[in-house]
C-alpha cells in the first residue's frame, strides 16, 4: 500500500511524514517519527505499553489508525518533560522510588499517571489504581509505581506547578 | 510489529456517506467474493480481529467523524437518546446516566481499561462480534488447528457434533439496555427502522447481530424510568480490569411497597446472545422478596444457563457464578444504596 503524507501534532510540534494508511499510530510514532519511547507489547489492547495521550486522554496507540489521529494533539512519553527540559515530577518520582525495573511498561504508566495528575493532584489510592488499571507491569508488583504517583502528587501540590500546554484537553468525539 | 492486513480506509463524514460506501461494496460482493467493507467506530474490536486476520475487509469505513452519531440527551418524558458513537468513558461519566440508569453507567465502567473506554463506542459494543477460545486467536494458531466453523472450516471445535457455532456474546452494555427496554434506530439505504435491542440478537454465533450488511446503528433510546425503578449490573471477570465477562447479570426492578411490581433479568457471557430469564422474572413478580424466594430465583437462573467450554472459566464455574450473581443482583436491587 503506497505511503501517504500525514500531519501530526506531536509533543507540541507539527510533524509531517509519509506513512502507510494501514499503519497504527504506534507504528508511525516508532518507525516514522523515531519516537521509540512508546513501547509495543501485545499490540492487541491487552497491556497498555503503547499508551499515549490524545487531546489529554490516555488511549492505546496500537489500536488507533494513524490516519485517524491527524487532527489531535498527541503527547508521548518524550513530551512529558517540562518546557525547560526538566523531567515531569512523576518521572523523577519513578526514578527515586524505583518504580521501574525492566522499564518496558514505564512509558505507558508515566503517560497514564500524568493524565491522572493533570486532572487532580490529590488522588486517592483507589483513583490511582483505577487510572493505572489499563497498564500491566510484570516486574514491580505495582506498589512502587503507586507510591511514585503519590510522591509526585504531593510535590505537585506543594509547588503547584502549572500544567504544560501540550496537554490541553480539547473536547473530541 | 503485528501488521494489519492491507485495506483501504475511508473516513465517513455523514451516515449517508457511510451507507453509500457500504452499499457499493455489498453489491460488489455479489460479483467478487473478496470485495467486502466493514464499519469501524472506535476500532477496539475491529483492529485486533484484523491483526489476527479474523476480519479481512477490503475497505474500512471509519465512523469517527460522523457528528450525528454523538451526544447524550435526556428529557423526563422521552427518556434518554444516545448516539451510537458515544464513547464508553462518556457513558460511565454522564451524571444523568449515573443518576437515572446506574446499571448502564456501571456496565460501561467495567469494560476493559480506562484507555479502551476512551476509544470504544456504545454502537461498537452493541455490534461486538461473539467470542470463543478457538476464534480469537492468531491466524497461525487457527490455521494450525485447521480453523473452525465460524471462520474457514466445517467443524465447530467446541461442539464437533453440533450444527452451529456457540461463540459467546460478551458485550456488557447489551444486557442492561435489553433489561431497560431500550430500542435502536438503524439506518439503511432503504430507510430508517427502529427495533428493540433484544431483537438485535439471535442464536447464531456466526452472525450474532441481526443487521443487514451495511446498516448503521445510529441512535439508542432508553425509556424514562418511573422514579422508583432500580437497576444494577453485576459482572464477574478474572481480573478487575481488561477482562470480558465470564458471566454477568443485568437486573432492573420496581417495587410496590414490599412487593416486586416488575422485574427484568438478562444474563451475559453464557450464550451466543444476551439471555433474558422470563421464568425467573415470573417467579419474582408480584411477590415480596424473601431470602428463600431469591434463592429459588437464583437456582432457576442457574438451570437456564448452559454455557459451552469456550471462554475463560470452566462450565461449572460459569454456572455457579450465574447463580451467585443473580442472587447478588437481586440483593443489590433491594439494598438502600441503589435507591434513587
Ligand atoms: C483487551 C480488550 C478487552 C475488552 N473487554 C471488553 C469487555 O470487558 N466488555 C465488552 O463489552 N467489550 C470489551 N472489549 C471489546 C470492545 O473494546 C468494546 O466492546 C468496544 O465497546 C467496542 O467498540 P468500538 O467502537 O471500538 O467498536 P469497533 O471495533 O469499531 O466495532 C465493533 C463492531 O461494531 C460494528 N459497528 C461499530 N459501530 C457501528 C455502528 N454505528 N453501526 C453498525 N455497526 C457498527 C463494527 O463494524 C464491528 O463489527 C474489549 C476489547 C479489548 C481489546
Ligand atoms: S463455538 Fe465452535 S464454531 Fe464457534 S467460534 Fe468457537 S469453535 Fe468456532
Ligand atoms: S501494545 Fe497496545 S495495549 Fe499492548
Ligand atoms: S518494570 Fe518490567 S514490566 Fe514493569
Amino acid at each position: 500500500m503506497p505511503k501517504q503524507l500525514m500531519t501530526f501534532q506531536v509533543n507540541g510540534e507539527t510533524r509531517e511524514v509519509a506513512a502507510s494508511p494501514t499503519h497504527t499510530l504506534l507504528e508511525v510514532l516508532r518507525e516514522e517519527l523515531d519516537l521509540t519511547g512508546t513501547k509495543h507489547g501485545c499490540e492487541l489492547g491487552h497491556c497498555g505499553a503503547c499508551t499515549v495521550l490524545v487531546d489529554g486522554e490516555p488511549v492505546l496507540s496500537c489500536l488507533l489508525l494513524a490516519v485517524e489521529a491527524q487532527d489531535a494533539a498527541i503527547t508521548t512519553v518524550e513530551g512529558l518533560a517540562r518546557d525547560n527540559n526538566t523531567l515531569h515530577p512523576l518521572q523523577l518520582a519513578f526514578a527515586e522510588r524505583g518504580a521501574a525495573q525492566c522499564g518496558y511498561c514505564t512509558p505507558g504508566f508515566l503517560v497514564s499517571g500524568v493524565s491522572l495528575l493533570t486532572r487532580t493532584t490529590d488522588p486517592s489510592r483507589d483513583e490511582i489504581k483505577d487510572a493505572l488499571s489499563g497498564n500491566l507491569c510484570r516486574c514491580t508488583g505495582y506498589t512502587k509505581i503507586i507510591e511514585a504517583v503519590e510522591l509526585a502528587a504531593t510535590r505537585m501540590r506543594e509547588t503547584q506547578q502549572p500544567v504544560p500546554s501540550s496537554r490541553s484537553r480539547r473536547n473530541r468525539p | 510489529m503485528m501488521r494489519l492486513p492491507k485495506f483501504e480506509y475511508r473516513a465517513a463524514r455523514t451516515v449517508a456517506e457511510a451507507l453509500e460506501w457500504m452499499g457499493e461494496f455489498s453489491s460488489a460482493a455479489d460479483k467478487d467474493p473478496q470485495a467486502h467493507a466493514m464499519l469501524m467506530a472506535g476500532g477496539t474490536d475491529v483492529l485486533p480481529n484484523m491483526k489476527h486476520r479474523v476480519f479481512t475487509p477490503q475497505v474500512v469505513v471509519g465512523l469517527r467523524g460522523v457528528a450525528a452519531l454523538r451526544g447524550i440527551a435526556y428529557d423526563p418524558e422521552h427518556g434518554l437518546r444516545l448516539g451510537a458513537g458515544v464513547r464508553l468513558s462518556e457513558l460511565a461519566a454522564s451524571p444523568i446516566i449515573r443518576a437515572r440508569y446506574p446499571a448502564l453507567a456501571r456496565a460501561a465502567e467495567v469494560i476493559s481499561t480506562p484507555q479502551l473506554r476512551q476509544m470504544g463506542t456504545l454502537g461498537g459494543n452493541l455490534c461486538l462480534d461473539t467470542r470463543c477460545n478457538y476464534y480469537n486467536q492468531s491466524e497461525f494458531w487457527r490455521k494450525a488447528r485447521d480453523y473452525c466453523l465460524k471462520r474457514g472450516s466445517e467443524i465447530c471445535r467446541v461442539a464437533p457434533n453440533g450444527t452451529g457455532c456457540y461463540a459467546v456474546s460478551s458485550c456488557d452494555t447489551a444486557p442492561v439496555l435489553i433489561a431497560l427496554g431500550a430500542t435502536a434506530r438503524i439506518a439503511s439505504r432503504a430507510g430508517d427502522r427502529i427495533l428493540p435491542i433484544a431483537d438485535l440478537y439471535h442464536d447464531d454465533g456466526i452472525h450474532p447481530v441481526r443487521l443487514h450488511d451495511g446498516d448503521v446503528l445510529t441512535d439508542l433510546y432508553v425509556p424514562s424510568p418511573p422514579g422508583d425503578w432500580r437497576s444494577t449490573y453485576e459482572k464477574y471477570r478474572v481480573r478487575g480490569a481488561f477482562d470480558f465477562p465470564i458471566a454477568s447479570v443485568a437486573a432492573v426492578a420496581r417495587f410496590d411497597g414490599a412487593q416486586c411490581a416488575d422485574v427484568r433479568l438478562v444474563l451475559q457471557g453464557v450464550a451466543t446472545r444476551p439471555l433474558p430469564l422470563p421464568e425467573v422474572e415470573a417467579l419474582l413478580r408480584g411477590q415480596p422478596w424473601t431470602p428463600d424466594l431469591l434463592d429459588a430465583a437464583a437456582e432457576l437462573g442457574y438451570k437456564a444457563a448452559h454455557p459451552m467450554d469456550n471462554t475463560a472459566g470452566t462450565i461449572a464455574l460459569r454456572r455457579r457464578i450465574v447463580r451467585a450473581y443473580i442472587r447478588r443482583a437481586l440483593d443489590a436491587l433491594i439494598a438502600p444504596s441503589v435507591i434513587h
